[in-house]
């Protein structure tokens, strides 16, 4: 849809301007089948001048049309009257149409300043670690690159802070691969904190908005000692590595689940004691150097509003607990929160997730740090499952880097939008 | 394929009752053992293009909460049992991911129960009723990739589908398709109310001489278990002919080798 509007524009921008002022595009749910009835009808009438981007009307999903800005509130009287039920999905097409239009020349832009970076690709440590340099140095004003330790293997860990300055803000921390394998994770990160500068540069919301309050705190690798061994070979013993590399009591498996090790409810159920298990969960909670570099930074810090972590595969937007299936004393607003954003990622490209807590959702897991966020006064604690369902599962096509990493932008902007307007 | 429900059904494993859609069937008399789960109504929807067909199944459930990990494993382990009886290398089934109001699809309704056991080693007991499968014509594609494979020279030999980023040759997609329909008879066997498997991977695939009328292949394969996160290496030999459709003749599961510091010794060729 998003490529059919914009070669539309292209075309049409030579001829003509303004095309879609004040057009809107409605979401409409047709309840029964009087309403689809009612539908027909009105898409059978051609002076209306409606356009219907969704063809075939059911009651199981939504129909978007868009409306032409004389037509506005004729049709929508003309819906109310026949208790058809819509919202508004865009408020003004010429707007997004001109905001899409810039964001495609400054993508432009961007390529050659960065070095035609290949974002529809996934990259070895080396190169994402060469990539973060260059993202600061064409930011110097707003991303600096934080060390945060070492890891096993004595590896540095980075953290990408966005900040426009002032004394320890609020802030908002996003991780991603702490499970080696899920390669999708890395790469949205990438993208994402491409795309945050870039956003930032052009002032486009609720970037600066979110930035002039809070700071930003972007892990693209939070386990690359297991990202490097996941690159070795081709071979899956290598490409289907998920824990660390530290040397465990048992010589032959190697490797904690670092997700398993923070301490929240360790060594509870929903992680393994045994060091050739995939979700070990190691000797004692923080064991692992990984873990205990990334809680000293944060209880260091003293001033994290969120916590929001990235994974792959399964299509899950989650918040706490994992060690229980009790509700979380934020529970009503994490769920609220997490399903607007859920609806922001669906709204471009349409991929279905699942909201939930970790608990109901996956399964129980104990030692996992969302929980160990949440339980140090971090309220907004988010995990996320990415792309896709199982089809490719870890071995995601690089082709669908962009898109996963674009729709998981819209829900992380959601909720740090929606966490910068609710200081706590 | 329809069948009347034999199997009693009665308390789903967080304790919430689930209603049958159609088929005349009732809650009363059934006495289910006490971890036994229900699933209704999968949605099908098939995804038309040129060279496969992929079709994706939306999953609503009875009363179980969709978003909750008991209905979306057992609606995969109906997915399973929907790739033995009508997978192809042209068609293979998977749980909907993406909501599409542009694309071409057509939408088939079915309905599933899925039954675990508490009995160790027993598989989940499904029963699935669709919609007319047969709008899906694969045939000419089949007909044509049996040809060309039964009949050719060089035995078919590859490993690593999808490789690291994901990709794989379009020559190799029937064979990851095949694959993954054969995965499934291993899937649907191995399933429990504590299990999630997805095919991973194929590890390698071995095209075997044959005098029957059936290609016949050799895999080892890679499962993923959502839940435990466990990989799971399987080596198998099935069939598969237009007419018979896919067979899976041998298993074999390989243990993780806990002494290996490098890839396991089990791993074929290298």
């Amino acid at each position: 849809m998003r490529l059919f509007i914009a070669v539309f524009v292209l075309l049409v921008a030579v001829h003509c301007e303004e095309l879609f002022n004040g057009d809107q595009v409605l979401r409409i749910h047709a309840e029964s089948k009087d309403h689809i009835q009612v539908l027909k009808e009105l898409e059978k009438d051609v002076d209306s001048g409606l356009d219907f981007w969704t063809h075939g009307f059911s009651t199981e999903r939504p129909v978007d049309v868009r409306v032409p800005h004389a037509s506005l509130y004729a049709v929508k009287d003309f819906l109310k009257e026949n208790n058809i039920s819509f919202a508004v999905m865009i408020n003004n097409v010429q707007e997004l149409l001109d905001r899409e239009r810039a964001e495609m020349v400054s993508n432009t832009e961007m390529e050659r300043n960065t070095k035609s970076f290949n974002f529809a690709a996934y990259h070895d440590l080396d190169t994402i670690y060469s990539f973060m340099d260059t993202l600061v140095a064409s930011h110097s004003n707003l991303i600096s690159k934080v060390k945060i330790g070492s890891t096993y293997e004595n590896r540095p860990m980075y953290v990408l802070k966005f900040s426009t300055g002032g004394e320890n803000k609020p802030a908002i921390w996003i991780d991603a691969g702490i499970h080696a394998r899920e390669w999708v994770s890395h790469a949205s990160a990438v993208w994402i904190a491409d795309r945050i500068a870039t956003d930032f540069k052009e002032n486009r919301a609720p970037v600066p908005d979110v930035l002039s309050k809070m700071d930003i705190y972007l892990m693209i690798v939070a386990n690359p000692d297991g990202y490097v061994f996941s690159h070795l070979t081709v071979r899956p013993f290598h490409r289907l590595w998920r824990k660390s590399r530290s040397v465990t009591s048992n010589p032959n498996c190697p490797g904690v689940d670092l997700n398993r090790n923070f301490d929240a409810e360790f060594s509870g159920p929903g992680a393994s004691d045994d060091p050739c298990a995939e979700d070990y969960r190691g000797p004692s909670a923080h064991s692992e150097i990984e873990v205990t570099n990334i809680v000293d930074f944060i209880l260091s810090h003293g001033n994290f509003k969120s916590f929001m972590t990235l994974h792959a595969y399964s299509q899950l937007l989650m918040y706490p607990y994992g060690y229980t299936g009790s509700n979380a004393p934020d529970q009503p607003e994490l769920h609220d929160v997490a399903t607007q954003a859920n609806k922001a990622l669906n709204s471009w490209h349409g991929t279905i997730y699942k909201v939930g807590s970790i608990f109901h959702t996956i399964e129980q897991a104990s030692g996992a740090s969302v929980d160990w966020a949440y339980q140090h006064g971090i309220k907004y604690c988010f995990a996320f499952e990415l792309r896709d369902t199982g089809e490719y599962g870890f071995l995601l096509p690089a082709d669908q880097i962009v898109s996963t990493a674009r729709e998981t932008w819209f829900a992380l902007r959601y909720i740090m939008q929606y966490v910068s307007d609710h200081p706590y | 394929m329809a069948k009347p429900v034999e199997n009693p059904c009665v308390r789903a494993y967080y304790g919430v009752t689930v209603s049958l859609r159609g088929g005349g069937a009732t809650e009363q008399n059934r006495n289910c053992s006490r971890r036994e789960l229900c699933v209704s109504t999968l949605l099908l929807q098939t995804l038309m293009n040129t060279f496969l067909h992929a079709t994706e199944l939306e999953m609503a459930t009875g009363e179980l909460v969709p978003t909750h990990f008991p209905a979306r494993r057992a609606a995969k382990v109906a997915v399973h049992y929907l790739n033995t009886r009508h997978g192809s290398p042209f068609r293979v089934f998977g749980l909907q991911q993406v909501h599409k109001a542009t694309a071409e699809k057509s939408v088939f309704r079915c309905s599933a129960v899925v039954l675990f056991s508490t009995a160790q080693k027993t598989p989940p007991d499904v029963q699935l009723q669709c919609e007319d499968l047969q709008q899906i014509n694969t045939t000419p594609q089949e007909e044509a990739f049996y040809h060309r494979y039964s009949t050719s020279d060089s035995p078919v030999s590859a490993l690593d589908i999808p490789d690291s980023h994901g990709n794989m040759s379009q020559e190799m997609e029937p064979f990851w398709h095949l694959a993954g329909v054969s995965a499934s008879f291993i899937m649907l066997r191995e399933s429990s109310e504590n299990t999630e498997f997805n095919m991973a991977q194929v590890a390698s695939v071995t095209q075997q001489e044959t005098s029957e009328k059936q290609l016949m292949l050799k895999y080892h394969l890679l499962l993923h278990d959502f839940v435990s996160q466990e990989i799971l290496h399987w080596q198998l030999l099935s069939s598969w002919s237009p007419e018979r459709g896919v067979r899976v003749l041998e298993t074999q599961f390989l243990p993780k080798c806990p002494q290996a510091t490098g890839p396991p010794s089990s791993t074929p060729d290298q």
